[in-house]
């Protein structure tokens, strides 16, 4: 038997992080990639099917917004401006909705061994954080098919994606640990996450809206992130944030929110991470 | 007859000197208290209709004020009911439960074992699972990766590493999560029950590995029902009844208690197998073990040879006309024979044991089995004051019987018997 040292340390129970920052990120990224095998296992493409996905699900859209309903003829390249939006609100969704039964779906874990409980809506978002680089890949692929040029404002893309990663954490982590005790959640966050959708400038660039409904859609946190994305990838003529909304002052609305939803995840997932495991 | 303690008798199971080792489980004080709604309120709905509704909680101590140490190299049983709260002290130790009051400390890598498995997937390959299921235990990556190899060697599934676990029989999973087990290494092993699932094989290869990890200085807490693992595993043992510490310090008492509280002390329990017996703690095992023919110890005997059996018994308490019964079951654990001893009378000594007193067995068996493992349990019963009789049943032994002709049934007798030509009759 090896010499060790008998230090008592105290046991203080199942926490956010519980275990050390080590152990959270090699479950983290155990379970994200876990996840993501499984989705493709048993199919006969297996990966390919990461690409193919987007690839297959883009072309229809482009179809059906190009040829059929010709919704974006006045706005330039509205085509591949809503393959973006779509990559990154799709992100957004899949990975909150997701994390929604996440905490429920490991109940194995969580009541059965000793784990950091945040570590499984940040798997959630995890996974879908590599669905978003392959879906981003593509999106890039079409943005300079379509013959929109390169600009060094595309180097600014990480600030949205940062942005837009810290709301879907956030959330996430408020939906997975209210769900074990509030069943409800799951319905309700997806008639949300619909309305969600479409208070934000996803499908319809923000400028086309008449200045009411658009002052009242750029006060959504979601919104900045959309407007930015416009303007740094595809139109540098598209109004900014500030723009959108009337002004710098009313942009404190959205960073507001922003800014309240996480702390309030962090300090209620905090305050339900030691209890999780008695709900289930 | 009873026979003493003969000078030379290797102690196997010899309990290691440990109280003197340092603790590395402190709890003080330890308090849990569950709120079970009495009416789930589950959906905002029902929140909303019934305002009110989240004051109907019942609450259910579940533990209180628990203190107690654990010492290095300890293997420490937690026996107790149903519900009395063993189960949510090992899961406050493993950082599944947080308490409610009181203070638990631990010294060295804690690895808790509340089921086997936790985390598979059967999407993934057993290969993958492995490792997820290591590190889900408590290893780091690197380790779970390294100690992948001896994993799948232990579990003897090397060749369907590669193999989804979907596509695994059942036993197969109980064995590769099993192995995963075994292997992790942790200086404290907390364990839940893991004994219960599996067939006797199983049980049996669960009894080899404890047997190594008490060798290995590894500090075990075992929550079980089962009296015969704390007695021939523990060093230590506590009771815990309606979430209060009653008992703790030597195995052969906790079981003992535990037994007085499952069945009421003095009165026999309705339905109990045994007609009129009370469960009780009536002998140790000091040892036991298995001879060839040539007097030497072994765990193999060859088909056809005799058994010698032999185990050295030591009486806890005075008991009145002992008898030992004998049942040897096979891996499917059917009875395929057994047979009572009680001590050998002589003219001036009375048919009691005195406590501490020890009994030898020893003797051999025809052997009419056929190849495969078999068990040897043990059944010491003793006459009680009011009529009926304390029965002590204790796991003895396993032993593996080789040989090459597998033959039909499960024993095979010596059979005098021919077949012969009539001489020819014509009609």
């Amino acid at each position: 038997m090896t010499d060790r040292a008998f230090e008592l340390r105290e046991v203080k129970g199942p926490s956010a992080l519980g275990g050390g920052p080590r152990r959270a990120r090699e479950l983290l990224y155990l379970l994200a990639a876990t996840e993501f095998k499984r989705t493709y296992s048993g199919t006969a493409l297996g990966y390919l099917w990461a690409v193919g996905r987007p690839l297959l699900l883009f072309g229809v859209l482009l179809a059906v917004f190009t040829q059929a309903f010709r919704l974006g003829s006045k706005v330039p390249h509205y085509p591949v401006l809503l393959l973006l939006n779509l990559s990154l609100m799709g992100f957004f969704q899949e990975a909150t909705s997701a994390a929604v039964s996440s905490i429920v779906d490991q109940e194995g874990v969580v009541r059965k061994t000793k784990f950091p409980r945040l570590v499984i809506p940040l798997s959630v978002v995890l996974t879908s954080v590599f669905n978003l680089a392959l879906n981003l890949i593509v999106t890039f692929v079409f943005i300079l098919a379509f013959g929109v040029s390169p600009r060094w404002t595309w180097l600014l893309l990480p600030i949205i994606l940062a942005l837009l990663l810290v709301a879907t954490t956030a959330v996430s982590m408020i939906l997975a640990s209210l769900y074990p005790r509030f069943r409800d959640v799951g319905a309700l966050w997806t008639v949300l996450g619909a309305v969600l959708f479409y208070a934000t400038p996803v499908l319809y660039p923000i400028q086309i809206l008449p200045e009411t409904l658009r002052k009242l859609v750029a006060l959504n946190p979601l919104s900045p992130l959309f407007e930015l994305a416009q303007k740094w990838i595809i139109n540098p003529d598209a109004p900014g944030p500030a723009a959108a909304a009337g002004g710098y002052a009313r942009l404190l609305v959205p960073l507001g929110i922003f800014v309240a939803v996480c702390v309030f995840a962090a300090w209620f997932f905090n305050r339900e991470a030691p209890r999780i495991a008695e709900e289930l | 007859m009873s026979s003493q303690p003969q000078e030379g008798s290797t102690l196997t199971l010899a309990r290691a000197d440990v109280t003197t080792a340092p603790v590395v489980i402190e709890v003080r004080q330890l308090d849990k208290t569950f709120r079970i709604p009495e009416h789930r309120a589950d959906t905002i709905r029902e929140r909303a209709t019934h305002p009110f509704a989240h004051r109907r909680y019942r609450t259910l101590r579940a533990l209180r004020d628990i203190s107690f140490d654990v010492h290095d190299g300890e293997f420490f049983g937690i026996v107790g009911r149903n519900g009395s709260g063993k189960s949510t002290l090992l899961k406050i130790l493993s950082s599944v439960y947080r308490a409610d009051g009181g203070r638990v400390r631990m010294a060295g890598h804690v690895a808790p074992f509340i089921e086997l498995g936790v985390g598979f997937n059967a999407e993934l390959t057993s290969r993958e699972n492995v490792v997820l299921n290591g590190v889900i235990m408590g290893l780091t990556l690197r380790e779970a990766r390294r100690r992948l190899d001896s994993v799948l060697d232990f579990a003897e599934l090397k060749e369907f590493a590669d193999l989804k676990l979907k596509n695994y029989s059942s036993g197969m999973l109980v064995r590769l999560a099993f192995a995963v087990m075994v292997e992790a290494d942790a200086d404290i092993m907390l364990i839940d029950e893991v004994l219960a699932v599996g067939d006797a094989a199983f049980a049996q290869k669960c009894q080899d590995v404890f047997t190594e990890k008490r060798r290995a200085g590894k500090t075990v807490a075992l929550v079980t029902h089962d009296m015969a693992a704390v007695q021939s595993f523990c060093d230590r043992a506590m009771l815990i009844h309606d979430g209060e510490l009653r008992y703790i310090g030597d195995p052969e008492e906790a079981a003992l208690r535990y037994y007085r509280l499952n069945f009421g002390g003095a009165t026999a329990p309705i339905g109990q197998p045994h007609d009129g017996a009370v469960p009780d703690v009536n002998v140790r095992v000091v040892d036991a073990w298995l001879e060839d023919i040539a007097g030497n110890r072994t765990d193999n005997v060859e088909q056809g040879q005799p058994i010698g059996l032999n185990a050295v018994f030591e009486a806890r308490h005075d008991l009145e006309r002992p008898v030992f019964g004998f049942h040897f079951a096979n891996a499917d654990g059917a009875a395929v024979f057994g047979f009572n001893r009680t001590l050998s009378a002589t003219a001036d000594e009375p048919n009691r044991l005195v406590r501490g007193q020890r009994v030898r067995i020893a003797g051999k068996i025809d052997n009419p089995l056929l190849p495969g493992r078999y068990f040897v349990t043990c059944l010491v019963s003793r006459d009680r004051p009011g009529g009926d009789m304390a029965l002590h049943v204790l796991r003895l032994l396993s032993f593996v019987v080789y040989g090459t002709s597998p033959g039909p049934g499960i024993v095979s007798v010596p059979a005098d018997v021919e077949a012969r030509v009539e001489p020819w009759q014509p009609r």
